[in-house]
């Protein structure tokens, strides 16, 4: 079986959080910025199973679960929170959330 | 495994950039799911079959219907695409898309002399198991008080 270099798939992580990253700065719908929250901790997912390749071992796979956890959990409330702003305010603007008194 | 991994992380990243740059929220959330199948692709080139089979079932598929649902209620139409392309100017994303550049840059600086050939051997269920239940059984029994802690907040928040 072929051999592939580890700092390609730590490439590719690095490239994919980034790119999360310019979403979250970039977007002004809260489901986008959600939806890039999503691809970043999926990235970060991928360096620990690349790493997990890396040295052979399955520790890194099971940071992903915990990572895939953490993303069903915060998914479920962050989409709560979504359908709760668009009751409250009909838009799903993030610049409306800049005010602390609802 | 090797040109599997090169296709899949090519199909990967384009995909994320049609993620966000798309204006259309359901195109979005197809051009997402494609992308976590094409890293649940590398998982499996990077010799980790159960994990690419998880990142398949629920990332792409419960968490991404979960986003769908939510679009669905939320019901926006035409004005908010219009309102979507008013945003993506130019301006706007330029300053913040040249910072994120400098911290790629700055990574992949960091990375260029770090070289290490994996040959993927694979790491299935069998190994994954055995630590889940061996020494990280507490990390599991925290992740379910967590999804128990997410379930009860969703039902709270979503409710009327």
């Amino acid at each position: 079986m072929q051999s592939i270099p580890i700092e390609h798939g730590l490439i590719l992580a690095g490239i994919l959080f980034a790119l999360g990253l310019v979403g979250v700065l970039t977007r002004r719908n809260i489901v986008f910025v959600l939806m890039s929250l999503e691809v970043m901790l999926n990235a970060s997912g991928l360096a620990f199973v690349v790493a997990s390749a890396r040295w052979g071992h399955a520790d890194g796979q099971v940071m992903f679960l915990m990572i895939l956890t953490l993303a069903a959990a915060e998914v479920a409330v962050g989409l709560g929170l979504i359908i709760q702003m668009y009751r409250k305010f009909k838009t799903v603007d993030i610049d409306v959330l800049s005010e602390m008194k609802g | 495994m090797m040109i599997l991994f090169y296709i899949a992380a090519t199909v990967a990243v384009v995909s994320t950039v049609g993620v966000i740059v798309q204006s259309n929220i359901v195109h979005a959330l197809i051009y997402l799911i494609l992308s976590l199948l094409a890293v649940a692709v590398v998982f499996f080139s990077l010799g980790a079959p159960f994990v690419a089979v998880l990142e398949a079932i629920v990332y792409a598929g419960a968490i991404m219907v979960l986003f769908l649902f939510v679009i669905m209620m939320l019901n926006m139409g035409q004005h908010t695409l219009d309102q979507e392309k008013t945003w993506m100017a130019a301006k706007d994303w330029a300053l913040p898309a040249g910072l994120a550049a400098i911290l790629l840059a700055q990574l992949l600086y960091v990375l260029r002399e770090y070289r290490v050939d994996i040959v993927p051997n694979e790491v299935g269920v069998l190994e994954v198991s055995a630590l889940l239940f061996g020494p990280y059984v507490l990390a599991v029994e925290l992740a379910s008080i967590l999804l128990l802690a997410g379930l009860v907040s969703a039902y709270h928040l979503a409710k009327k």
